[in-house]
C-alpha cells in the first residue's frame, strides 16, 4: 500500500462511518470483558438488527476509555441534527454519552434512547475531572477504534507518519524530530529516546561477534518491551489492546530511523487478550503492505515477530529480556556493552516500551515543537498512569507531565473513599517508593519523583489510605523481588532473602533496633552492588518507607534482645564451626524465608 | 525445598508407560502441534521458549519426556531445557488438577484484601497455593497481577476472570463453578 | 594500543581489549573474585571484584569492565571491603557451610575470601536449607550445601568441554546446579566424567570421591592452562 492507496482507503472508511448517525463504542478491554462486555455488545447488535435501524447505528468493540472503575462502559456517540453528509462530519455537531455498569439486559433501553434523551439510570458525566483533566495522546484512540480492524486505525489517520518517513525523511532526520521532542523512555528510568536511537542507528553490526538465527534477515533490531510486569500496573496492556496498530508503526519508525528489518514484541504471556490482538494487527499489516518487504512502494522492509514472556519479572531488564528473545533463561549480564551495540544475537539492538513506541507517530505528524510544548521543562508529553488502590476512580489515565499529585488522586481519582485519610501513594512498582502527603502538591515529572525517593516506573500508581501498614507494603514488594530475583549475583539473591525474613521478623514482633540497622546496611549493599535493576531498586520500597514512615518500624521493634545467638558464631575457624553444626541442626526445623 | 528428585521421583508421562517413545510421538496428536511450532522456528534454539509454551499448552505440564523431545528436535543440551523450562513462572512439571484458580497477588489486589481470598480458599479446599487438590479437582496458583486491577481483588477460574471477589463468598463461587463443570461432563 | 591508568593511585599500562581485572593482575594488584575463573568467559555475578572509577557513580564489576585511557580505579576502599563482607556473610548464611568438616577446608576460595574481608561472624540468619549430596557418580561427587552458584562448573562444562551438561535450574535462592534433566550424577547421558567442573569448583561442592576433610584441592588453573593450549597453542607448563 503506498500513500495514495492510504488515504483512499482512509477516506472511504471514514465516508463509511459519516454514514452512520451513533457510533456505540462498548469496551473489550480486559477489566470490561471480565464482565462479559462482549455480551452486551452482541445484545446491542442484536436488538439494532430487531429494530431495523441498523443502517444509521454501528457497534464497535473498542478497546479501554479509561474508567475501569465502573465497567462495563458504553459509549454512545450521535451526530445530533442533520443526515448523513457526504464528508467528514464536523465535531462540535457530535453528542457523546458515557455509560456506567452496563448489562446485556440494559441494550434495548440504550438503543430505544438513541435519539432522544440518554437513558439516565445508566449515565456518567463525560464532563467530569476523570475526563476533562485529561491530555491523550498515547490513548487517543483507546476506547474510539476498533484494535481488530486496521482500516479503523487508518481512518483515524494510522500509518500516515509511517508513509511520511518513508516519503519525506531521511533516519537522521527522523532520529533529529524525536531528539528535539524531548520524548524520554516511558518503561522506567527515562533515558532520552532519541539519544538511544542514535546510537543504535550509529552502532556498527559487526563490531561484536554475532549469531543472528537462520532465516532473519537483519543486523539490527527493534524490541518493543511489553512485559509490563510491574504489580498494579496496565497502562502498556491497554494500548496493546485499544491500539495495536499504533505500536507497530511506532516500531517500524524507529526501524527505518536505526536501520533494523526485523523487530520483536515481547509481551507477557498473562495478557492473552493483548497478544491475540497484536497478532491480528501484524497478520493485517502485512497484508496491507504496511509490514513486510517494500512497504509503502518503498525499499524498506521491516517484520515483526512476537514473543512470549513466561511469568518473569526480571525480563523487563533490556538484557534479560534479550535472553528470553534468544531462548534462554533470562538473566541479566553487565552492561556495558549496552544492547544499542551488542544486543540480541550480539546485534545493535534499539529496545523501547510500548508506551514510547506508541508516542512516536504523533510526535511525526504534528513535529517535535507540538510535543515539547507539553509538560515540564525536563519531561515532555504526557505519562499514562494505572491509578488504582484506594482511590474513587480506578483506571487509566493520561495525564500530562508536570501535573501534581493532588490533581491525580483528589481530581481525577476522585479522592480516597469510605471516609478514609490519603496515606501515600506508591509509584514505580517494586523498583519505586511510597510517596507521603506532603509531597502531594509536587509536579509529577522523572526529576522530582526521584528527589523525593521514587521513581516515575513504567506508571503503576496506588494509593494507599490511613488503613495502610507501611512495612507490610515493603514486606509484600521485598517478597515480590525476593521471588522474582533470578539468582545470578549474591546481592539480590541472596540480600533479598535476608531483607524479607527482617521485614518479616518486625512484623512479627521479633526484632530488635539492631535489626532495622542490618536492614539499612543490606538496602545500601543491595542497591549498589547488584547486577541489574531488579536488585539495584529492590530496596526502594524499604528505603522510602523508612524515610517517611520510620515510626511505623520502630513501632514494631522491640527493645529487647535479640533471640537467636546463633548467628553471632564464628564459621571460618575450624573449632567453633563444629560446635555450630549442632546448633544448625536443631534449628533446621525452621520454615525457610523462601516458601511462597 | 530444594533437593535433587531423581528422575524416577517425578510424574511418569502423558502416554502409556510401556509405549516406546516413536510410538508415543506417533500417538499422540499434541505432539504435532509442538511440532508445527517448532518448525517455525526453523527447529533453531531462540525457539525453546515457545515451543515450551506449545507443550504447556497441550498437556496442561511439561513432562521429561517432552522436554527431552523438545532437546532432541532443537538440539539443546538437556540441562538448558531444563534450566529454561524451571526458570519461568508459568511453566510447571507437575500435572494440574481439573480446573485451575489463579488468585492474583498484584498490589492493588494486595491492599484489597487478596491474602485473605487466598486464605479462604485454601481453608475451603484445603490445598496450598502451588498445589492440587488430593482429588484432582482443583489447582491453585497465585499470579503477579493481570493487570485488571479496577477489578481488585480479582481471581481467575479455567481463565475465567471474577473481579471484586470477598473472602466469605469465594468460597461458594468456586464450588458453583466446580459442580457446574462436573453436571456438563 | 596501551592504555595507561592508575589502580589505587599506582600507574599501570594494559592492553586496550584488556579489562580492570586482568590489567590488575598483570601488575600485582590482587582484587577478590569469586565466579571469576582464567580460561572461562565473565558474567559479573559475584560482584566481588566491584571496584570504584573516578567519575562513574556506580561501582564496576573489573572482570567485565574494559580499561580506558586514564581510567582512575581504586579496589580497596573501606566502601568496597565492607560490601565485600557483607557478599560473603550473605553467602555464609545462604547454604550449610561448615569449615571444619567440608572436605576443601584450607583450600576453599570461599573461605579465603572470607579470611581476607575479615569475616569472623555472620550478622545475618542462617537459611539452613536442606540441600541434597549427590554421590552417584563413581569418581566424583556434588555437596549442595557448598554450592555458590557462582556458575564455574557449568561454563567450565559448556566451553572447555563442550558437553553443556551441566545448567542451573529454578531461580534465585531456589536456583539449583543440575545434569542434564536434574538426574543423579551418576545417570547422566551427556558427562564424559572429564572432571574440569570439579577442578573449576571454588569450594566444596564438587569433589573427587575419597577425599576426607581438608583433602579435596582443586586444580583450577589447569583450565587456563588447557584453554590455552587448545585454542592458541601456548602450553604453559
Amino acid at each position: 500500500m503506498n500513500l495514495e492507496e492510504l488515504n483512499a482507503l482512509a477516506t472511504s472508511e471514514r465516508l463509511a462511518q459519516a454514514k452512520k448517525r451513533h457510533h456505540i463504542h462498548v469496551c473489550v478491554g480486559t477489566a470490561c470483558q471480565a464482565l462479559n462486555s462482549e455480551q452486551i455488545a452482541k445484545a446491542l447488535q442484536a436488538e439494532l438488527k430487531q429494530r431495523g435501524q441498523r443502517n444509521d447505528a454501528e457497534v464497535k468493540c473498542v478497546g479501554c476509555p479509561g474508567l475501569c472503575s465502573l465497567g462495563p462502559l458504553v459509549e454512545v456517540e450521535s451526530r445530533v441534527n442533520g443526515q448523513a453528509t457526504t464528508g467528514v462530519p464536523e465535531e462540535d455537531r457530535r453528542r457523546s454519552v458515557l455509560y456506567q455498569f452496563v448489562k446485556p439486559e440494559d441494550a434495548a433501553e440504550i438503543i430505544a434512547h438513541l435519539d432522544g434523551e440518554p437513558v439516565k439510570r445508566l449515565e456518567t458525566p463525560l464532563d467530569q475531572p476523570f475526563f476533562t483533566r485529561q491530555t491523550k495522546i498515547v490513548l487517543e484512540n483507546c476506547g474510539k477504534i476498533d484494535p481488530e480492524r486496521i482500516e479503523d486505525y487508518i481512518a483515524a489517520g494510522g500509518y500516515q507518519a509511517l508513509m511520511k518517513v518513508l516519503t519525506e525523511m531521511t533516519p537522521q532526520e527522523v532520529i533529529d524530530e524525536i531528539t528535539r521532542s524531548g520524548l524520554r523512555g516511558r518503561g522506567g528510568a527515562g533515558f532520552p529516546t532519541g539519544l538511544k536511537w542514535g546510537t543504535v542507528a550509529k552502532a556498527d553490526p559487526n563490531a561484536y561477534p554475532t549469531n543472528v538465527p537462520e532465516g532473519i534477515q537483519s543486523r539490527k533490531f527493534v524490541i518493543c518491551n511489553g512485559d509490563e510486569g510491574d504489580p498494579g500496573a496496565f497502562m502498556d496492556r491497554s494500548v496493546m489492546e485499544g491500539d495495536p496498530h499504533r505500536i507497530l508503526e511506532g516500531m517500524a519508525i524507529a526501524a527505518y530511523a536505526v536501520g533494523a528489518n526485523h523487530g520483536f514484541i515481547y509481551v507477557r504471556a498473562e495478557y492473552p487478550l493483548a497478544v491475540k490482538r497484536l497478532r491480528t494487527a501484524i497478520r493485517q499489516a502485512q497484508r496491507a503492505g504496511l509490514l513486510g518487504s517494500g512497504i509503502g512502494g518503498t525499499a524498506f522492509s521491516f517484520n515483526v515477530d512476537i514473543r512470549l514472556g513466561a511469568g518473569a519479572f526480571v525480563c523487563g531488564e533490556e538484557t534479560a529480556l534479550m535472553a528470553s528473545i534468544e531462548g534462554g533463561r533470562g538473566t541479566p549480564r553487565p552492561r556495558p556493552p549496552f544492547p544499542a551495540e551488542c544486543g540480541l544475537w550480539g546485534c545493535p539492538t534499539l529496545i523501547n516500551n510500548v508506551e514510547t513506541l506508541a508516542n512516536v507517530p504523533p510526535i511525526i505528524m504534528k513535529g517535535a515543537a507540538w510535543f515539547a510544548g507539553i509538560g515540564t521543562e525536563k519531561s515532555k508529553g504526557t505519562k499514562v498512569f494505572a491509578l488504582t488502590g484506594q482511590v474513587a476512580h480506578t483506571g487509566l489515565i493520561e495525564v500530562p507531565m508536570g501535573i501534581s499529585l493532588r490533581e491525580i488522586v483528589f481530581d481525577i481519582g476522585g479522592g480516597i473513599p469510605g471516609g478514609r485519610q490519603f496515606k501515600a501513594v506508591q509509584t514505580g512498582g517494586p523498583s519505586g517508593g511510597c510517596i507521603p502527603a506532603q509531597f502531594l502538591d509536587m509536579p509529577v515529572d522523572y526529576e522530582s519523583l526521584a528527589k523525593v525517593g521514587s521513581i516515575m516506573g513504567s506508571g503503576g500508581m496506588i494509593v494507599m489510605d490511613d488503613s495502610t501498614d507501611m512495612v507490610e507494603v515493603a514486606r509484600f514488594f521485598m517478597e515480590f523481588c525476593m521471588d522474582e530475583s533470578c539468582g545470578k549475583c549474591i546481592p539480590c539473591r541472596a540480600g533479598t532473602v535476608q531483607m524479607h525474613r527482617i521485614l518479616t521478623k518486625i512484623q512479627e514482633g521479633k526484632a530488635t533496633q539492631r535489626d532495622i540497622q542490618i536492614l539499612e546496611e543490606l538496602c545500601d549493599m543491595v542497591k549498589h552492588t547488584s547486577l541489574c535493576g531488579l536488585g539495584q531498586s529492590a530496596p526502594n520500597p524499604v528505603i522510602s518507607t523508612l524515610r517517611y514512615f520510620r515510626e511505623e518500624y520502630e513501632k514494631k521493634v522491640n527493645g529487647g534482645q535479640r533471640p537467636e545467638a546463633g548467628s553471632q558464631k564464628s564459621v571460618v575457624s575450624g573449632q567453633k564451626s563444629e560446635l555450630e553444626v549442632g546448633s544448625r541442626e536443631s534449628e533446621s526445623s525452621k520454615p525457610t524465608a523462601h516458601s511462597s | 525445598m530444594t533437593s535433587t528428585p531423581t528422575a524416577s521421583g517425578r510424574p511418569a508421562g502423558n502416554g502409556a508407560a510401556t509405549a516406546t517413545p516413536s510410538d508415543r510421538l506417533a500417538s499422540d496428536k499434541r505432539y504435532k502441534i509442538i511440532e508445527a511450532t517448532m518448525r517455525r522456528h526453523g527447529y533453531q534454539g531462540h525457539g525453546l521458549i515457545e515451543a515450551l509454551h506449545s507443550a504447556q499448552e497441550a498437556f496442561g505440564y511439561l513432562d521429561d519426556f517432552t522436554l527431552r523431545h523438545i532437546a532432541r528436535t532443537l538440539h539443546l543440551p538437556p540441562s538448558k531445557v531444563f534450566g529454561v523450562a524451571t526458570f519461568y513462572n508459568l511453566f510447571t512439571l507437575k500435572p494440574q488438577g481439573a480446573h485451575t484458580c489463579v488468585v492474583c497477588l498484584g498490589t492493588a489486589c494486595y491492599i484489597k484484601g487478596a491474602r485473605e481470598v487466598l486464605a479462604a480458599i485454601e481453608a475451603e479446599y484445603d490445598v496450598k497455593a502451588g498445589g492440587t487438590t488430593r482429588d484432582n479437582q482443583l489447582s491453585l496458583l497465585t499470579a503477579r497481577c493481570f493487570g485488571s486491577c479496577a477489578l481488585a481483588p480479582v481471581l481467575t477460574f479455567d481463565g475465567e476472570t471474577i473481579g471484586k471477589v470477598a473472602p466469605s463468598a469465594i468460597a461458594q463461587q468456586i464450588a458453583q463453578r466446580l459442580a457446574a463443570a462436573r453436571q456438563t461432563q | 594500543m596501551p592504555r595507561t591508568l592508575t589502580i589505587n593511585g599506582q600507574e599501570i599500562s594494559a592492553r586496550s581489549d584488556q579489562t580492570i581485572l586482568e590489567a590488575a593482575q598483570d601488575a600485582n594488584i590482587r582484587i577478590p573474585t569469586l565466579c571469576h575463573l582464567d580460561g572461562l568467559t565473565d558474567v559479573g555475578a559475584c560482584r566481588m571484584c566491584l571496584v570504584e572509577v573516578t567519575g562513574s557513580n556506580k561501582l564496576l564489576p573489573a572482570c567485565t569492565t574494559r580499561v580506558q585511557e586514564g581510567m582512575e580505579v581504586r579496589t580497596d576502599t573501606e566502601r568496597l571491603r565492607a560490601y565485600r563482607r557483607q557478599i560473603i556473610e550473605l553467602l555464609f548464611a545462604e547454604r550449610n557451610h561448615v569449615c571444619a568438616v567440608c572436605v576443601a577446608n584450607g583450600h576453599c576460595e570461599l573461605q579465603n575470601a572470607a579470611i581476607a574481608v575479615g569475616m569472623d561472624h555472620v550478622r545475618y540468619d542462617y537459611i539452613f536449607p536442606r540441600l541434597s549430596v549427590d554421590l552417584s557418580h563413581e569418581r566424583f561427587g556434588m555437596d549442595h550445601n557448598r554450592c555458590i552458584l557462582c556458575t564455574r562448573c557449568v561454563r567450565a562444562c559448556d566451553q572447555l568441554e563442550g558437553a553443556h551438561t551441566i545448567d542451573v535450574m529454578g531461580r534465585g535462592a531456589k536456583s539449583l546446579i543440575i545434569r542434564d534433566m536434574n538426574v543423579p550424577w551418576g545417570e547422566s547421558t551427556t558427562c564424559t566424567s572429564c572432571g574440569k567442573c570439579v577442578m573449576a569448583c571454588p569450594t566444596g561442592a564438587l569433589f573427587k570421591q575419597g577425599s576426607t576433610v581438608a583433602e579435596m584441592v582443586h586444580d583450577a588453573e589447569k583450565l587456563a592452562f588447557l584453554k590455552a593450549a587448545r585454542e592458541r597453542k601456548v602450553w604453559n607448563v
